[in-house]
C-alpha cells in the first residue's frame, strides 16, 4: 500500500481512502490486474481506437487511481467508452489488465452513482433484467425499452433496420426462458451477496 | 467422428440464425458432431461484468458446470460467437489466475446444485476447431464450387484473437486463420488490416456516434480496397457492419453497400450447398450482387417495406444525422 508523502499532503490527498483507490480497484478486478504495475508508458491510450471520444486516457485514469481521485475517475466517460478491443491490453507491457479494469471502474461508479451520462449504465441494467428474467437475451424487447428511453430521434432512422430484422426472421418477437431459472436466480441471489475484496 | 461441445449463445437462433443453419450444413461434410449444452444461459456479453463481479462470472460459469455433466468422450467447448468465447474462456482463466474469485463463484455456483472446477474443460472458437482440428486439407478436399473470382476481406473482430489467454492464435493484430481458411475454398482474399479492430461492440446501442466512425472505418477501406464483401466470425460483428451500416450511411452522408456474411455460409457454398440452407438472403445489406460475380443465384426474400417517400400525417421527428450527433466544439 503507498504510503502518505509530504507531495501527497501537500496536493491536498489527506485522507487514507484516497491512497487506498488504486488498491481497491485492483482488488475488485477479475483477475490478477497487475494496476498497480502501470509504469505510464501510455502505450494503452495510444492503442485505443476510440481514445479521441475519451475524457481521459486509460493512463492518464491510471495516475488519477494512484492519486487517489475517486470522484473524478468515477465520473470520467472513458471505462464507459471502452469497446473491450484488447488492443491496449497485448500491447501493455505490464500486462495490466486494462479492459477488465475499466468494467470494474464501471460497477463502482453505478454504486456510487457517479456516472454523467445515464446511456451506457441504463443499456447494461436493462440487458442483465432480460438475462435475470428468462436466462437468454431478448433482443427485441432490449433494443426498442432502450431507444424509446435513450434515443427517440434514432427510432424513425432505426425503423426500416427493425422493421428488416423481423421480416427476414432475425429477431425474436417473444423471450426464450431457460428450463432451469430458479436454479439460475438462486445462483445469481448468493452470488449478489458475495464481494470480491482480498 | 469429431465430438465437442456447443454454447450456441443467444444470436445463434434471432440475430445470427443464418451463421447456426449454415454451420448445420457444413457438420456432416467435415464429419463434425456438436452437442449443445443442456440448458445454457446467456452469457451477459460484456454488460454485466460491468455491472457486479462475482454475479457476473457466476452467470458464465454456470454453463462450464453444466458442460462437465455431458463431457463423455470430449473436453472441448466451441462457442461460435467472440464474445461468448471470450467470456466462456476470460472466467476459465481468472478463476484459476485468482483462486479467491474460483471460490466465490464456485460458492454462489453451490447455491444451484452446480461445481465448476477451473481448468477442467478447454474453451475454443469455432474457426480455431476448423482450422486447427479439421484441418484445411480436409476442408480443401471438400470444396466442390471454388469461389474464385469472389473478392472477400477477412474480418476476424477484436475479441476473438485478443487477450489470447490460451495462446491459440498466429497474430494478436494480423491473424491469419481467416485468410488461410477462405483461401482454401478458392476465395480472392484481399489483405485487410483493419482485421481486428473493433467494429464498436455495443456502442452501437449507447454511443453510437463513436460506433458509427468504427463502423465506417471498416467498410470504407474494405471498399477502397476493392472487397465485394466482408467475411465476419462473430455474430455480433455481423450485427453492427449489417443492421447498422445504413445508419452510419445516413449519419455520414456515404453511400457504401459492403455485405457481411458468416465464414460459414461460405463454406457452405464452397461445398456445393444451396444459398437458401445457407440462411444467405436474411443480410439486411444484401449480398446477392457480390454472389451474382460466382454464379450464385440468391433466392429473393421479403424485403423490408420501403420507409414512406413522403411526409405524411403525423410529424416525424428528423432523422439521426451527424450533426445532431456531434457535439459542438468548444470554441
Ligand atoms: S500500457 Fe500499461 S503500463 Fe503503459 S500506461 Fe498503459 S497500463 Fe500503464
Ligand atoms: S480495451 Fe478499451 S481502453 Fe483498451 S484499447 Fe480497447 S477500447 Fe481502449
Ligand atoms: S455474447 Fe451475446 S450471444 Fe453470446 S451468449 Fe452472450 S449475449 Fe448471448
Ligand atoms: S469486433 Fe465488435 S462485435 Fe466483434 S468481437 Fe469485437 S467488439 Fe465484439
Amino acid at each position: 500500500m503507498p504510503q502518505m508523502t509530504d507531495e501527497r499532503i501537500r496536493a491536498g490527498l489527506t485522507r487514507e481512502e484516497d491512497l487506498s483507490l488504486l488498491h481497491e480497484v485492483s482488488m475488485k478486478t477479475a483477475g490478477v490486474s497487475h494496476l498497480e504495475m502501470c509504469i505510464q508508458c501510455g502505450t494503452c491510450g495510444g492503442s485505443c481506437p476510440v481514445a479521441m471520444d475519451m475524457e481521459h486516457t486509460p493512463r492518464m485514469l491510471f495516475a488519477m487511481l494512484r492519486a487517489g481521485m475517486r470522484e473524478e475517475v468515477l465520473r470520467s466517460n472513458t471505462p464507459w467508452l471502452c469497446v473491450s478491443c484488447y488492443h491496449c491490453v497485448v500491447r501493455c507491457p505490464q500486462e495490466v489488465h486494462i479492459a477488465d479494469v475499466m468494467y470494474t471502474l464501471k460497477g463502482m461508479a453505478i454504486q456510487a452513482k457517479l456516472y454523467t451520462d445515464s446511456t451506457a449504465p441504463h443499456f447494461s441494467q436493462t440487458f442483465v433484467d432480460m438475462v435475470e428474467a428468462y436466462g437468454r437475451s431478448y433482443e427485441m424487447g432490449l433494443a426498442s425499452r432502450h431507444y424509446l428511453r435513450h434515443f427517440p430521434l434514432r427510432l424513425p432512422s432505426m425503423m426500416p433496420m427493425g422493421l428488416g430484422m423481423i421480416t427476414k426472421g432475425r429477431m425474436t418477437i417473444t423471450p426464450k426462458k431457460i428450463k432451469h431459472l430458479d436454479q439460475l436466480k438462486s445462483i445469481l441471489r448468493r452470488a449478489k451477496q458475495l464481494e470480491l475484496t482480498s | 467422428m469429431n465430438k465437442y461441445l456447443l454454447y450456441p449463445g443467444c444470436s445463434m437462433d434471432s440475430s445470427a440464425k443464418a451463421y447456426m443453419e449454415s454451420l448445420n450444413e457444413i457438420l456432416e461434410p467435415l464429419d463434425l458432431h456438436l452437442e449443445e449444452i443442456e440448458d445454457w444461459n446467456c452469457c451477459g456479453a460484456t454488460e454485466y461484468l460491468g455491472i457486479n463481479l462475482i454475479p457476473a462470472y457466476s452467470l458464465i460459469a454456470r454453463n462450464l458446470a453444466l458442460a462437465t455433466k455431458q463431457m463423455d468422450g470430449t473436453r472441448t467447448v466451441v462457442a461460435p460467437c467472440s464474445a461468448c468465447y471470450l467470456n466462456l474462456a476470460k472466467a476459465d482463466y481468472y478463476m484459476q489466475e485468482r483462486p479467491t474469485l474460483g471460490a466465490k463463484v464456485n460458492e454462489a455456483l453451490a447455491a444451484g446444485g452446480l461445481e465448476y472446477k477451473a481448468g477442467t474443460l478447454d474453451v475454443r472458437h469455432l474457426i480455431d476447431v476448423l482450422v486447427y482440428d479439421v484441418g484445411l486439407d480436409t476442408i480443401r478436399s471438400k470444396v466442390v464450387r471454388p469461389l474464385s473470382g469472389l473478392k472477400v476481406v477477412p474480418y476476424m473482430g477484436c475479441m476473438l484473437p485478443r487477450p489470447d489467454y490460451q495462446h491459440r492464435w498466429s497474430d494478436h493484430e494480423h491473424p491469419t486463420e481467416l485468410d488461410d481458411l477462405l483461401r482454401a475454398l478458392g476465395a480472392d482474399v484481399i489483405d485487410y488490416p483493419l482485421t481486428t479492430e473493433c467494429c464498436g461492440g455495443h456502442m452501437t446501442q449507447i454511443g453510437p456516434e463513436t460506433a458509427f466512425e468504427l463502423i465506417r472505418r471498416l467498410v470504407a477501406d474494405a471498399d477502397e480496397r476493392g472487397a465485394q464483401m466482408m467475411v465476419t466470425v462473430c455474430p455480433m460483428c455481423q450485427m453492427n457492419i449489417d443492421a447498422y451500416q445504413n445508419e452510419a450511411n445516413h449519419f455520414f452522408g456515404t453511400n457504401y453497400h459492403m455485405p457481411i456474411l458468416f465464414f460459414t455460409q461460405l463454406m457452405g457454398l464452397a461445398f456445393g450447398k444451396e444459398p437458401g440452407d445457407l440462411g444467405i438472403g436474411v443480410e439486411l445489406v444484401s449480398a446477392r450482387n457480390a454472389l451474382a460475380n460466382i454464379g450464385v443465384e440468391v433466392p429473393v426474400t421479403q424485403e423490408p417495406a420501403a420507409p414512406r417517400k413522403k411526409d405524411e400525417g403525423l410529424p416525424m421527428p428528423r432523422r439521426w444525422t451527424r450533426h445532431e450527433g456531434k457535439k459542438e466544439a468548444v470554441k
